[in-house]
């Protein structure tokens, strides 16, 4: 919403300044988004007579000029023709920015003659675009200042431009005296009377409006008069300037009109040109389909139901939204149909969001015009039209009601107190309302019609605090809950998301935040891509379907990397992923990728290619570290995505996988543009069972001094038995003395021969009472390869 | 006797002295001490020597012994010290060359910061709420008072689900706020509350200082008698800690459907060289949107707005990062680049604590 300055203070008596009203209006809620003041950059230019003009020496175009000004009389070199003695002229002294020419005046030196300032064009100051001499005043004094000249002498070239930005609350506050009413109850000026004096009427219309039985919830009232024998033509040259300064091209006096009265008073209205429009107008709603060519020249085909006024030959105008070009007013139209009706804001929205119009009209009624106002609306208009324009004026025609709006809230001073905590007096919370319309009777207050926002008593406690001002609130203390130092507040599954990435992290990984909506493609590869997941209206085709996994993103952010010539990586990420489109379809992840070497090649050669056991490895860590219980099983049989011989699931149970881990699969690899193979996890972080103790202590150390004993033992197996077998057969030779069962080497093939693969272990024996001798320790041993080969198959290496 | 010891003495310590290796002090101790050494066999011959000689003879043959054995240990660890030193003088290595390379993980400026914000609000008794992202449009909009038809539905740019054919419901939405977690956490816990409500929310919005997706944090406190003065408290509070200097705010009346009174607030803050700094200079900063809660939000979450009334506020993390941490570009956040997560990240171990700074 923009206004000029001068406009305000049409509605409002005021002597604040220009800083006071824009610290107001921000502080009241109409946050001032820009002002454009054009006095501001002409602060330095001075009044100035010349008293003497002489030709230059060296130049037949140029004058040497004797200039009196406040500073006494200075020489100036002038190349303009009008440049004379005796005139009156706006001076630059050295050292003055010239917005028109985006320079600072210098002292100069031209062709031998010294030359301190220069005397301003209009264009050089922007006021306008002529440039064929310099500015001669008609009168002002030397010394006066330029700008205080113009804001007395020709104030609108000096109106500064205010942009406030308007909630969707205040439909009062798109009319410039909705703004000035609110700066008045504040208290910064007096809102002038706003009285129309009808025009008589000198005959009756020949033209009846009807409003549908249907569409009387949509538009009660409708109020109209025809004006015959208008002169149309140019606006005056105020209205144009106004309209110019916020933005809108002056177009010809009758639409110039309703446009000024959109915003001066928040009351859209609509002109046809009566010789246009065959016989009466009805509003109605559309049957759906017709074609209307709306005053944007543009065609708009109607929907069912959505509000039209027609004559007796068809549409001619997109109700409350945008007229019709047919019957619109031209420089030549004579006989004008003012209209001034009510539409109601549900309705507008919903048609000017299916029409796709942005109009001034709609953006208003959408948002809530004064309903009471409809008919006071029209005879400001016929007024103005009259007054400037002439003709003869019809009766009114009207047709529906004015819809009764009249509603009352309590006012609890107390309450209003309580809620904003600053200590506003009853009588000034009184004397708030009152000033922004409210009728007070007792303790209940009458809204105005003009403020369809206020719905309730907690609005009477917003209008109050605001006006009372939120700058000035102080802050009070909130009291703690409890006492004493306060509790902790994460939940299980906090502390372990936190845990996790700061392992995460601690291994290496950095952690990535990729969009929850990936491209259907990659979402597909890893499960997702339905429907359920799709968005209706996405950003674009890379941001269509919410992540069924984290590792598509990180893939992707994986090949950008790449592609910046980042070969090495371990990228993690935190969140949720969605395996469905209902609210809660949801689950918590955490997963990681390593791509590339292990580290930059180096003079110790230790950098490797990374392998599915540096994903293993860390999947593992970051359970440990999140709680889950060590004794796990790996199974295979994960999805699609991983290479099928070399990924394992980590599972307390063929139905509870807590994590996977392994080589992604080289064409979904290909697919997502990832250079290489790649390793990674997946932990399903919620899947994981939380500790049945929760106390904090521990159980007792059972550590013993008795030596422990290392045994080794290799075993040749079928080369598909997996390690993981044998660990647990060996462990189960006998639990209370096998505290550590480890694989230490793994050899394939050679003089094995096919399908076979040696694995051996070592197995730590700790006594707990008392040294083992070698009897005990060959029984144990025995045991072992018992089980061992009982479980795998497999037979002691010779 | 004498003479015959003297002699040894000086033979033995003299060879000794002039041993060049381990092995010749073993060569020499055998010849010496060894069973059939020189001094043992002289020892033997004690027994054939009267009382009186023995007294003499014995003490003076254990002392050539013991003075022999130290002769030999010593002379045995020097060699063994110029062995080593050798050794050492020829085990040298360039130190200058790299260590081995460990690599080195961080965490993502949104998580570190809300961590930063949540030991905060810990401390004033908020606990973390969390909720769906998918969302059903009465928690979305509804519940906030945002009825169908409300501007404010357009304005917020929503995503909506797809619904196939034969699916009449209203669409599901990405919620464009973390507001819908309150309305979730009164309906569970009632009243009295104080949550915070960190998460990403969406908007179909993407330019220089827009992104689709980005985070945000929302604070509700509901008790018997909490007023708009609190509000302003517990932000100033939160600001302050936050960026670690005494931060005033500014309250500057607004609206949202959700709140009444509801206001903006702007933070003090200073433009020094195109450098913004926080809690000094006497400029403002648009940060965050708040208000008191609207009984109808109230009465949405069945909570019963004659009895209790509160606050609630939202700001967005990203954006509170790019304030402390002078990052410039909010669409880096999301793209992942390595160069970025290991300059603006943080070190795994650098936990946000009250008592040790945030």
């Amino acid at each position: 919403m923009k206004f000029t300055l001068s406009w305000l203070k049409h509605h409002l008596e005021t002597d604040a300044t220009l800083d006071q009203i824009a610290d107001a209006l921000t502080d009241l809620g109409l946050e001032v988004e820009g002002i454009e003041d054009p006095a501001a950059k002409l602060r330095d230019f001075t009044i100035a007579k010349v008293t003497h003009a002489e030709k230059h020496p060296d130049a037949d175009k140029l004058k040497v000029c004797k200039v009196q000004s406040d500073e006494g009389e200075t020489q100036i070199v002038c190349g303009a023709p009008n440049a004379r003695a005796g005139i009156t002229v706006v001076l630059a002294k050295p050292g003055t920015y010239i917005p028109g020419l985006d320079i600072t005046i210098k002292v100069g030196n031209i062709r031998g003659v010294d030359s301190f300032g220069m005397m301003a064009s209009e264009k050089e100051l922007e006021l306008s675009d002529e440039h064929n001499g310099i500015i001669e005043l008609p009168s002002g004094e030397v010394g006066e200042n330029f700008a205080d000249w113009l804001a007395a002498n020709d104030p609108a070239k000096v109106d500064p431009v205010i942009e406030i930005a308007i909630t969707p609350n205040r439909p009062d506050a798109l009319g410039v005296r909705g703004i000035a009413r609110d700066l008045a109850a504040r208290g910064l000026g007096t809102l002038k009377p706003c009285e129309v004096d009808p025009v008589a009427a000198s005959f009756k219309a020949d033209l009846n409006v009807s409003i549908d039985e249907d569409t009387l919830d949509g538009c009660p009232v409708f109020y109209g008069r025809l004006i015959k024998g208008v002169k149309n033509g140019p606006s005056p040259e105020w209205l144009q300037q106004q309209l110019r300064a916020i933005g809108l091209r002056p177009i010809s006096f009758l639409v110039d009109v309703t446009n000024w009265f959109t915003y001066d008073l928040n009351r859209p209205l609509h002109v046809f040109d009566a010789d246009k429009v065959a016989g009466n107008l009805r509003v109605h709603r559309a049957a759906g389909g017709e074609v209307i060519t709306a005053l944007d020249d543009k065609d708009y085909t109607l929907q069912p139901g959505q509000m039209v006024i027609s004559d007796d030959t068809g549409v001619e105008s997109i109700a409350g939204i945008m007229g019709g070009a047919a019957t619109g007013c031209t420089e030549e139209t004579v006989n004008v149909f003012v209209e001034s009706a009510y539409w109601d804001p549900v309705q507008i929205a919903y048609a000017g969001r299916a029409l796709k119009i942005n109009s001034d009209a709609r953006y208003r009624f959408e948002r809530g015009v004064d309903p009471a106002f409809t008919p006071e609306g029209l005879e400001h208009a016929v007024r103005m039209i009259v007054d400037i324009a002439g003709g003869e004026v019809s009766e009114v025609i009207h047709a529906g009601r004015v819809p009764d709006t009249a509603r009352a809230y309590k006012l609890d001073a107390k309450r209003v107190i309580s809620l904003v905590g600053m200590d506003i007096p009853e009588s000034t919370q009184r004397q708030t309302l009152t000033a922004l319309g409210f009728k007070l009777e007792g303790n209940m207050a009458s809204v105005p019609s003009w403020r369809p926002d206020v719905q309730g008593e907690a609005d009477l406690v917003e209008e109050v605090a605001r006006i009372a001002s939120l700058t000035k609130l102080q802050g009070v203390p909130l009291p703690r809950m409890t006492s004493g130092v306060p509790k902790p507040i994460l939940t299980d599954g906090q502390l372990r998301q936190q845990a996790a990435r700061r392992t995460a992290a601690t291994l290496g990984y950095n952690e990535c935040v990729t969009y929850t909506f990936i491209d259907r493609e990659a979402a597909t590869l890893f499960g997702g891509g339905d429907d359920a997941t799709m968005l209706e209206n996405p950003i674009s085709s890379e941001m269509s379907h919410m992540r069924p996994a984290l590792l598509p993103g990180l893939l992707r952010a994986a090949a950008r990397n790449q592609a910046r010539g980042f070969m090495d990586m371990a990228l993690f990420e935190v969140g949720a992923a969605f395996h469905g489109g209902e609210p809660g379809q949801q689950h918590n992840l955490i997963s990681g990728v390593l791509i590339g070497q292990t580290a930059p090649k180096d003079v110790h050669g230790a950098a490797r290619p990374v392998d599915l056991f540096d994903a293993k490895a860390d999947a593992e860590a970051i359970l440990r570290a999140i709680g889950a219980p060590a004794k796990v099983q790996i199974m295979r049989g994960a999805s699609e995505w991983w290479h099928p011989g070399r990924h394992g699931k980590i599972c307390l149970g063929p139905k509870k996988v807590m994590a996977v881990f392994g080589e992604l699969h080289p064409k979904v690899l290909s697919t997502m543009g990832i250079k290489g193979p790649a390793v990674g996890f997946t932990i399903w972080v919620d899947e994981i069972p939380t500790p049945k103790n929760k106390s904090a202590t521990r159980p007792a150390l059972a550590a013993t001094d008795l030596q422990a004993v290392d045994r080794d033992f290799a075993f040749v197996v079928d080369a598909d038995v997996a390690a993981l077998t044998l660990v647990n057969a060996a462990a189960g030779a006998d639990k209370a003395l096998i505290a550590d069962v480890r694989i230490f080497d793994e050899f394939i093939g050679g003089a094995l021969g096919e399908g076979k693969k040696s694995l051996a272990v070592t197995v730590r024996l700790q006594p707990k009472d008392k040294t083992l001798k070698d009897a005990e320790i060959e029984a144990v041993s025995a045991k072992i390869v018992e089980k061992v080969t009982k479980a795998t198959g497999g037979v002691l290496r010779g | 006797m004498c003479g015959l010891m003297q002699e040894l003495k000086n033979r033995y310590l003299s060879l000794i002295a002039d041993a060049a290796d381990e092995a010749a002090i073993e060569d020499l101790r055998v010849q010496a001490v060894g069973k059939k050494g020189e001094i043992s066999l002289k020892m033997r011959e004690l027994g054939k020597m009267s009382p009186e000689e023995r007294q003499t003879a014995g003490p003076a043959l254990n002392a050539l012994k013991d003075e022999i054995n130290s002769a030999l240990a010593g002379k045995k660890a020097a060699l063994a010290d110029a062995a080593l030193d050798e050794r050492l003088r020829s085990e040298w290595l360039d130190v200058t060359l790299p260590s081995r390379d460990r690599r080195v993980g961080s965490i993502h400026p949104i998580s570190q910061v809300t961590e930063e914000v949540s030991a905060i609000f810990a401390d004033m008794g908020f606990s973390v709420a969390e909720g769906p992202q998918i969302e059903s449009d009465w928690y979305n909009f509804d519940a906030l008072n945002i009825p169908g038809h409300h501007p404010a539905r357009a304005e917020m740019d929503t995503f909506y689900t797809h619904r196939g054919a034969d699916d009449d419901r209203p669409p599901h939405v990405l919620r464009t706020h973390t507001s819908p977690v309150q309305i979730r956490s009164m309906e569970a816990n009632g009243a009295p509350i104080r949550i915070i409500c960190p998460g990403r929310v969406y908007r179909a919005d993407y330019d220089q200082t827009h992104t689709p997706m980005f985070n945000q944090v929302e604070g509700l406190a509901i008790d018997k008698d909490i007023s708009m003065a609190n509000l302003k408290w517990v932000l100033e509070e939160f600001f302050s800690a936050y960026f670690g200097a005494r931060v005033k705010t500014r309250f500057r009346a607004s609206h949202f459907p959700f709140t009444e009174p509801s206001a903006e607030v702007d933070i003090q803050c200073s433009w020094v060289d195109g450098q913004l700094k926080v809690g000094e200079g006497d400029g403002w900063l648009e940060v965050l949107g708040s208000g008191m809660v609207h009984p109808k939000v109230l009465q949405a979450a069945k909570i019963d707005p004659d009895l209790w009334q509160g606050f609630a506020f939202g700001v967005g993390i990203d954006r509170i990062a790019m304030l402390k941490y002078g990052i410039p570009d909010l669409r880096a956040f999301f793209d992942s680049d390595l160069r970025w997560l290991r300059h603006y990240g943080f070190g795994a171990l650098q936990v946000p604590t009250l008592h040790g700074g945030l």
